[in-house]
This record gives C-alpha cells, sequence and structure tokens, in this order.
C-alpha cells in the first residue's frame, strides 16, 4: 500500500505504457515506426474522445452506458437525413439535438427521478438503440451519402503531417480541461462526485449540474460519432451492441479516474487511452484472436477495478444504499 | 338532522377510509403493481394476437418460459442481496455449450453431464462470489467484466467443438426428457423451474440463511455490524445464481441441441428487466420468488408477442428498455415514497358525534371541588407512570411502571419498594386471580401472569382473527384493562387495533371504534372476541349480579354494560351515555357501587372537531403529529356511580397539586388508591365513612 500511496496510479499506467511500448518495440516489428504510432494514436482517437465524455460523468459519479448508443444512432440519423436529401448542417443539428435530448433525459432520470446512473444509462442505451432502428432507419449500416464528403476530412484527413482525429482528441480533452480547471461548473461538478450531499448544502444545484453532466457527455459523443463516421464513411449501429463500451470504461477506470466520483483529470483520460492504444495495436500486430483480445481485456479492466477498489475505497459514509 | 349532514354520516358510515392506509401497510401490496401489469400485457396481447390462450402457444412458451424463469430466479437471489449478476446471460450460453460438449465430444454419462454442467455455472459464480463478496467490488462492472470474458471462453469452445456437436448423434432418451418431457403434462423445464422458486420462497422467508440475504439487502453494514457473515453469504448468491443460470443452458441444450453464437446475448437485460418487473428493488432488502415469477411471466409475454405480432427487432429492444426503465423509476419512487403516502393516510378519522357535556358547575353532580385535596402521596418520583394500582390481602400496593415491571410498595408506610416482577411491555390493567396470581393487562404484549412465585407466565397474546379486516387483528396490540368474572373467564379490553401503544392518543383522531373486548377462557384456553368496533374500550369490571360487566368507551364518553350470561346475554345496556370527561378504569367501591377514573375532561374544541372528520384528516395530512389537537389527558377527576348511572360523588383537584391525571383507583380498608399513566406518584386518599375492614379482592371472592 505504501508503495501505492507514493506512486499514482496515473504514473503506474503510464510506466506500464512505456514498458509495453519498449517491449514492443523490441519484439515487434514494425511498431516503432512514425507511421504506425500515428496510426496507433488515431486509431485510439476516437476511444480517447470516448474515455474523455465517460471520464466527467465519473468524475461526477456517474456511468454513462449509453454513450457508445448515442453516438452511433444520433450520427446514423443523422447520415440518414443526409441521404434522404436534408442539407448537412441541418441534419448534424437535428442529430445533435437528439443526443443532447437523450442526454437530458439520462440526467433527468438520474438526478431527478434518482434511478441509479448504472441502470438509467443501461435502459437508455437498448431504449435509444431499438428507438433509432425502429423510428429512424431500418439497416445496420448508414453510408455516408456523396454530398457530405466535406466530414470525411474530420476523419480521414491530415494537418500537418498529422491526421485530424488526433486534433480533435487533443482538442476536446483541451475543452474539457479547461471546462474541469477553470469555470464554475466544471468545479461544481468535481464537488457534486466528491460529495453530492456536501455540495448540496453548501448551496450548489445538484441536480441541474448532474443533468449537465450527461448532456456534456452526449456532446461529446456526438464528436466522436462524427469522427467514426468520417474515417469509415459509415456507422454501423451495431457498436451500440458490442463490447465497445467496455473499453470506454477500461480507459477510464485503467487512467486513474476512480468510479466513487470527485477524483481524476483529463490526464488520465489520455494515460488510459495510451495504455489501451499501445494494447490493442501490439495485440493486432501479433494477430491475437479477437475472443482472446476480449479475454485479456477483461482479465485487465477486472484488474484496473481490483486496483481502483484498493485505491479508493468505497466511502461507506456518504455511498448511498443501492449503490452498486 | 338536516340532509347534509345525513349524507355526512352516511358517507363515513360505508367509506371505508381506514383501508387504504392498512391495504398500503401490508407486505403484498408490493406486488399488486407488478400483477395487474402483468394482467394488462395478457389483456393487450391476448386481445392483438389470435390463438394467444390456444394449448399449443401456451405450451411453447411454458417450455421456453421455464428456462428464462431460472435467470430470473438466479438474478433474484443475487439482487435480494443487494448485488447484481449480469453474467448470467454468458454463463447460460456457457451452460449450453458445456453440456453439449460434456455430451458429444466428451462422451460422459448424464450424471456427469449435468454435475459438470452446474459445476461449470458454480466456477463462474465463484468468481464473481469472490470478487464481489470478498474483495468488495462493485458488483455491476465486475459482473459485466466476466459477461465479456465468459462470452469471450464460450466463443472459443464454439470454434473448438461446434462442428464436432453439430456432427453427432445423441442416442438418450433420459437426454431428450430434460428438455421435451414432461411430467403429469407440464413440461420438465417448469416443473423444475417451480419447484427451485418454491424452494427460494421457503429459504428467504423461513429459513436462517435466506433472511441473513434480506438483511444484506437490506442494509449491509448493519448486517455486518450484527454479526451477519456478509461475504461469506454474498459470495455464495453468486454461486447460486451462476449454478442456476448453468442449469438453464442444460435444459436449453437438450430442448434445441445446437450450439449458436448468438446463445444468450443480451439475455442478461430480459433478465435484469424481467426481475425489476416483478418488483424485486435494485439494491436489494426487498424481494421475493414470487416476484421473479410474475416478472419472468410478463416479460416473456412481451417480447414473445412481440416476435409474433411480426413487429422488427428494433420494437423489442425499445419496448425492453422503456419497460426497464418505467420499472425501475416507480420502484425507486415507491420505496422512497410509500412511508411518506402511509403516514399520510393512515390517520383516517371519522364522523364522531358526542351527546353534549354535562356541565361542571353546581347544581351538576360533576361540580368542582377540591375532594383530592387531602391525598396522600406515595413513591413520589419513584415510580413512572402507574398506570392501574392494586392492593393485595396484606395490603401491599402493586403497580406497573413505564419501563415494563409490577413494582410493590410494602404496608404499612409504604416507604420501601421492589421490583416485584419484570414483564416488559407496558403494563395496564390489573386483577388478582382467584389462586392469588397477579392478572396484568400488558400494552404491546397481551394479557400476562405474575404468579405467587413472582413467575412471569403468557396467558394470551392472540385472539380470532376476523374475516374480513385487512390489518392482522389476531394479535394484541393493545391490551388495556380486565376483570375476572366468578366462572375465572377473563374479559379485558383491547384498547385499539390499529395504533400501538406509544400511538394511543391518536386513536382518539379516528374515533372509528377500533377497540373490542376480548375473552380469555382458561378452561378451554381458548381466546375469543366478544364485541368489535368500540370507541377505545377501557376500564373493565364486573357487577354485583355475577351475569355482566360494566366497561367505558374512552373517546365515546360512555359507561355501558354488557351481558355474558344470564337471560340477557349477549346484549349492551347503557349506563351512564354522556360523561363530562373520557373514563378510563372503574372498580367497585364498598358500598356496592362503582368508583370512575376520568383521564381527561372534554374540550369544547375537540368535541367539535370530533364532528368534523374533514378538519381531522387535513391536520392529520399537514401539520406535525406535535401540533396535533390532542384530548386533555392531563386533568380529570373521580366519580362514584351506581348501576342506574347515577352520579354519587364527585372528586376533584382544584389546583392541579395532589393528584392530576388519574386513570386508575382502588378503594382499600377505607382509603382510596390512585394512580395515573403520566403521573409520578400513587396517591392515597382517606374515605369519610366507608367500610375500613372491605377489600376488592374479597369482594370478589364473595360471589364465587
Amino acid at each position: 500500500m505504501k508503495f501505492f500511496g507514493r506512486v499514482s496510479q496515473e504514473q503506474i499506467v503510464f510506466g506500464l505504457a512505456a514498458l509495453l511500448c519498449i517491449g514492443f518495440a523490441i519484439t515487434l516489428q514494425g511498431f516503432l515506426t512514425p507511421n504506425n504510432i500515428l496510426n496507433l494514436i488515431r486509431s485510439v482517437s476516437i476511444l480517447g474522445i470516448l474515455g474523455v465524455a465517460m471520464g466527467l460523468v465519473v468524475i461526477g459519479r456517474g456511468i454513462d452506458l449509453s454513450l457508445v448508443s448515442v453516438m452511433a444512432i444520433s450520427i446514423a440519423w443523422t447520415l440518414q437525413l443526409a441521404t434522404d436529401g436534408m442539407s448537412l448542417p441541418l441534419a448534424l443539428a437535428l442529430g445533435l439535438t437528439f443526443a443532447l435530448i437523450v442526454g437530458m433525459t439520462n440526467g433527468f432520470l438520474i438526478a431527478y427521478i434518482e434511478i441509479p446512473p448504472i441502470f438509467a444509462t443501461l435502459a437508455m442505451g437498448t431504449l435509444i438503440y431499438g428507438f433509432g432502428r425502429y423510428f429512424f432507419f431500418g439497416l445496420d449500416v448508414m453510408y455516408m451519402p456523396d454530398d457530405a464528403h466535406i466530414l470525411t476530412w474530420f476523419g480521414q484527413g491530415v494537418l500537418f503531417g498529422v491526421p485530424v482525429p488526433i486534433f480533435l482528441f487533443a482538442g476536446v480533452c483541451f475543452g474539457a480541461f479547461l471546462f474541469l480547471r477553470y469555470t464554475k461548473y466544471g468545479r461544481y461538478l468535481r464537488a457534486v462526485g466528491d460529495n453530492q450531499l456536501a455540495a448540496r448544502i453548501t448551496g450548489v444545484p445538484t441536480r441541474p449540474i448532474v443533468v449537465l453532466q450527461y448532456m456534456l457527455s452526449s456532446l461529446i459523443g456526438f464528436i466522436a460519432g462524427i469522427v467514426t463516421a468520417a474515417s469509415v464513411s459509415s456507422m454501423n449501429t451495431r457498436v451500440a451492441n458490442s463490447t465497445f463500451i467496455y473499453d470506454v470504461i477500461l480507459v477510464v477506470v485503467l487512467g486513474g479516474i476512480g468510479l466513487s466520483g470527485g477524483r481524476g483529470g483529463i490526464r488520465n483520460v489520455i494515460v488510459g487511452t495510451l495504455l489501451i492504444g499501445v494494447l490493442l495495436n501490439g495485440m493486432t500486430i501479433m494477430d491475437i484472436q479477437y475472443t482472446v483480445q476480449n479475454v485479456i481485456k477483461g482479465v485487465i479492466l477486472l484488474t484496473a477495478i481490483v486496483i481502483d477498489t484498493i485505491l479508493n475505497p468505497r466511502d461507506e459514509q456518504t455511498a448511498q444504499q443501492g449503490d452498486i | 338532522m338536516s340532509v347534509s349532514e345525513t349524507i355526512v354520516r352516511w358517507r363515513y358510515r360505508f367509506v371505508p377510509d381506514h383501508l387504504v392506509g392498512e391495504i398500503l401497510s401490508k407486505n403484498w401490496i408490493d406486488n399488486a403493481i407488478p400483477l395487474i401489469f402483468l394482467m394488462v400485457v395478457v389483456t393487450v396481447f391476448g386481445s392483438a394476437i389470435p390463438d394467444f390462450f390456444g394449448a399449443a402457444n401456451i405450451a411453447n412458451l411454458m417450455r421456453q418460459w421455464g428456462e428464462f424463469s431460472l435467470l430470473v430466479l438466479a438474478l433474484t437471489i443475487v439482487i435480494v442481496a443487494g448485488g447484481i449478476d449480469l453474467s448470467v446471460g454468458s454463463t447460460f450460453a456457457l451452460g449450453n455449450i458445456v453440456a453439449l460438449a460434456l455430451l458429444n465430444v466428451a462422451e460422459w454419462s448424464m450424471p456427469a453431464v449435468v454435475a459438470g454442467t452446474l459445476a461449470a455455472g458454480a466456477f463462474v459464480g465463484l468468481i464473481n462470489g469472490v470478487l464481489v463478496g470478498y474483495l468488495r467490488l462493485r458488483a455491476f462492472l465486475t459482473t459485466l467484466v466476466t459477461l465479456i470474458i465468459v462470452r469471450a471462453v464460450v466463443d472459443m469452445l464454439l470454434l473448438n467443438y461446434s462442428v464436432k456437436i453439430a456432427g453427432s448423434f445423441i442416442d438418450s432418451d433420459e437426454w431428450y426428457f430434460l428438455g421435451e418431457g414432461s411430467i403429469l403434462g407440464t413440461p420438465f423445464s417448469v416443473v423444475v423451474t417451480v419447484s427451485l422458486a418454491v424452494i427460494l420462497h421457503l429459504v428467504l422467508s423461513r429459513t436462517r440463511i435466506g433472511w441473513h440475504i434480506l438483511a444484506i439487502g437490506g442494509s449491509r453494514r448493519s448486517a455486518h455490524n450484527v454479526g451477519i457473515p456478509v461475504r461469506k453469504v454474498v459470495c455464495a448468491t453468486y454461486i447460486v445464481s451462476g449454478t442456476l443460470a448453468a442449469l438453464a443452458g442444460l435444459l436449453f441444450a437438450s430442448r434445441l441441441g445446437g450450439a449458436g453464437a448468438d446463445t444468450g446475448i443480451g439475455l442478461e437485460i430480459t433478465a435484469l428487466t424481467a426481475a425489476v418487473v416483478g418488483g424485486n428493488s435494485l439494491g436489494g432488502g426487498r424481494g421475493s420468488a414470487a416476484k421473479a415469477i410474475i416478472g419472468s411471466i410478463t416479460v416473456m409475454l412481451m417480447v414473445n408477442s412481440l416476435v409474433r405480432l411480426g413487429i422488427t427487432s428494433g420494437a423489442n429492444s425499445l419496448l425492453l428498455g422503456l419497460v426497464l426503465l418505467l420499472a425501475v423509476a416507480i420502484d425507486v419512487r415507491w420505496v422512497k415514497n410509500r412511508h411518506k403516502v402511509l403516514s399520510n393516510v393512515y390517520v383516517s378519522p371519522t364522523l364522531a358525534i358526542l351527546p353534549p357535556a354535562p356541565a361542571t358547575e353546581a347544581p351538576s353532580p360533576y361540580a368542582l371541588n377540591d375532594g383530592l385535596n387531602p391525598v396522600e402521596q406515595i413513591g413520589l418520583n419513584e415510580i413512572d407512570g402507574p398506570e392501574d394500582v392494586i392492593l393485595d390481602d396484606d395490603d401491599h400496593i402493586y403497580s406497573g411502571n413505564r419501563t415494563g415491571d409490577i413494582i410493590k410498595f410494602f404496608a404499612p408506610d409504604y416507604k420501601k419498594h421492589e421490583v416485584y416482577a419484570h414483564i416488559g411491555g407496558r403494563p395496564l390493567g390489573m386483577a388478582f386471580a382467584h389462586d392469588g396470581s397477579l392478572l396484568v393487562c400488558v400494552g404491546g404484549m397481551g394479557l400476562y401472569r405474575v404468579t405467587k412465585d413472582r413467575e412471569v407466565e403468557k396467558v394470551t397474546d392472540e385472539t380470532n382473527r376476523s374475516w374480513f379486516s385487512v390489518i392482522d387483528d389476531s394479535r394484541l396490540k393493545l391490551a388495556d384493562d380486565l376483570d375476572i368474572a366468578p366462572d375465572g373467564r377473563v374479559f379485558f379490553s383491547e384498547a385499539t387495533v390499529r395504533y400501538e401503544m406509544h400511538d394511543w392518543p391518536v386513536d382518539c383522531l379516528e374515533s372509528r371504534g377500533n377497540g373490542r373486548i376480548v375473552c380469555f377462557d382458561p378452561n378451554t384456553g381458548v381466546t375469543r372476541t366478544v364485541m368489535k368496533n368500540l370507541l377505545f374500550p377501557n376500564g373493565i369490571c364486573m357487577t354485583h349480579d355475577s351475569q355482566s360487566f360494566l366497561f367505558a368507551e374512552t373517546w365515546g364518553c360512555r359507561i355501558s354494560r354488557y351481558y355474558f350470561d344470564g337471560p340477557k346475554a349477549g346484549t349492551v345496556e347503557s349506563v351512564i351515555p354522556d360523561l363530562p370527561g373520557y373514563p378510563d378504569n372503574i372498580n367497585r367501591a364498598s358500598d356496592g357501587t362503582y368508583w370512575l377514573a376520568l383521564i381527561g375532561i372534554r374540550t369544547p374544541s375537540l368535541d367539535l372537531a370530533l364532528k368534523m372528520p374533514g378538519f381531522r384528516k387535513r391536520m392529520a395530512r399537514r401539520i406535525a403529529p406535535d401540533e396535533w389537537l390532542y384530548p386533555n389527558i392531563n386533568s380529570g377527576c373521580i366519580v362514584r356511580f351506581n348501576e342506574q348511572g347515577e352520579i354519587l360523588e364527585t372528586l376533584w383537584d382544584l389546583g392541579g397539586e395532589n393528584h392530576p391525571m388519574i386513570t386508575s383507583m382502588r378503594e382499600h380498608k377505607g382509603h382510596l388508591y390512585i394512580g395515573g399513566i403520566f403521573n409520578n406518584r400513587i396517591g392515597r386518599l382517606k374515605l369519610e365513612g366507608a367500610d375500613t375492614n372491605w377489600t376488592g379482592p374479597q369482594s370478589y371472592r364473595r360471589q364465587t
């Protein structure tokens, strides 16, 4: 414990990522080429953007399991609208509105009806996937229409020799960092996550803050969706049912943002993303079977949660009954 | 009587307001909403789908339901203990593939296959249990991860064995019996599930481990503090859950015989929805097998009906998500607000019109005087709340107190006292039985006896249950006063069946008549309710004819006479219909008349309020109990009356100095001994011209 006390989880993870990097660089051919490194970061930038969204929510002592669904469905609807002939800005605006409404509903259910976040967002993810499939489009995969190809720059473009998604990832990180560090509401968010009752007593509007945090997560999810759709010129809505959301949680928890809220920051998300990026990239280069990758990721996530539980023991005084 | 008054009268006579609160206070009300929802689902889909109730459809559904319901039961056990197990879907798939692989590839025998499959499920449960129970990880995330890992393992097994499984043929009747056999026309899976549900119900409601599980779900910390092995029990719930999920997979394997990649995908959401729709609280402490069954039927019907209606798969998850959200929302609000609603509606006042109160000025027989001024004080500040006092043949005083003891004050000077017996509860009325033992009505406990050897024995604590009462009125909540008939039968009053001892003045706000008089017959040992719907029956005293007793109804301000024997058996006569105060205990006087304690004097404001039930209802809902309008129970008097209802004497304490607050009095050898439930002393008043040899027990003994 003393060891952990002196070295933060963030540093451990960063060290681990560096070790892995060195290991892969030595053992794997073509790992340490500039191309592969850029490719690595580019491939995890979507995961990173989603990680920022999840990180904000987790800092506010919540969790957003509907994040990937929001991303997939809102963008798929946008693409559908654009395919049907609507102008791209309007389609984007509608998609964004949909995402924000979902976020607001999440926040409302959690803050005002007091449903545990884990259930509210789990049910919401299932619900909006079904909603989109039933009302918005009939196909699993939505392709990008021809006149929307300006968008692909966000996913496939290159700026100063660096892929655009990396800039977007950096931009989102920087924005979230400024929000958390320098705005009133960012500080409120951390206060609510640290101890909701205390925050309420001191006059923080805790319920609106919770709603805000889920709307923010939906907004960032929508941005991640644009990048995803732009990268592959399509949006596969099946991703909503996949285990992608657990990768996002993995990023956040590995990076050292405690699930009990109030701890951590954007740096943790970046570190977590790097480790996962290196890991996924390495495993892909080694050609490890997808299911085995899942097992490995699962075991790592479990280990991360165990370490998180040991480092940030749940506070019995402020833990709510039924907080599972 | 005006028309509007008549309407009000009939409205309060025939609309049972009190039932709302009583129904809300029952445990089974938790099941009501899920059950109604189930009926709605059956009605809607039953009318939308032709042949919904056809035999083929039902048989097909039941077999699927058997497997699905096992998963819901598995999840319920974990949820009740305050956790959650999302890995049931994957474990189900694991059970399926393991069973098929063991049977087809490893070619094990049937019992070995069953054992192996269950062991595989139990192993997954053990991992969950160790992580959540012992390492105290978050159940939701942990089981999510095991869900992914087990799913990946299933996929690997599928890759390796699915061809072999598909290629082999199983020649085993026992194997097919699991999936397709029937017992007495019921599918095997249904038989298994129903028997497991019954076992689960019995375990949760009747056994130590079940209570431990519920306690942990209710409050993990408190459970730990009272010494329940929390970690072990939590771990055990996951093991059971894993085993049940694997069992469901085994049944599924036998029914379909194939291993597909999509087996059990998303099943955890469906099972979770079912568990919550049934009314099991997320977060634990509240849940049952019955709820799991109700929920599983509801969700099963919904999902299957959508498929049969030919609606696309999107609608399915849309509906599941909606129902899950709705169910959790209702559950959260219900748990949070139920007791609030209950405390708002439980007090349900009704119309009570008292006869006009007689004056307390001369020439009224109740005219004020200072008759209690010369009272001597016994045990001042040494006794807390002597509701009743009684004296034995050796002149010792016995009295109950607030902490559940019977205190004995020693004659002749009553300076010394001792705890004669400790009963617990709140000792109220007392009487000496013919064998010299002391019978005591104990509020909150029932009728007790203290033998001459100072041993405390329960005489009775229950009576017959009324057929149509919602609350269980077989328990005695507030036994108040008693008297013993010459043949040994004990008649005692139970003031109210709707309130506990500490809430007794609230019963006045209702004035419905929640009390009753109960008879215990020592010859047969049977306790029977004699009279019901009395307005807080309190004092009881045998008359001298050995056929009847007098009883006081406190909130009714009246004395009546009930004949239990003789030609008028079963009839009630009014003796004093209009008292100026609230009567409490009645006891015999030396000259053949009766002493009556008035606990407090009526006030015009409360008399008026009693005529206005709506007012009292609003009062009970809107303001804190401390601010309610309560009856005056601070200053009363003692009244002597005869069987004709004539008031012969009244004793007041004008300044409230020596003995205000009177609930009981006993005449003994020319003195009157006075007790009061909120008093801190026993009073002793010398009676001029009374028979100085007369004692209560003698008076009763002469009759037998």
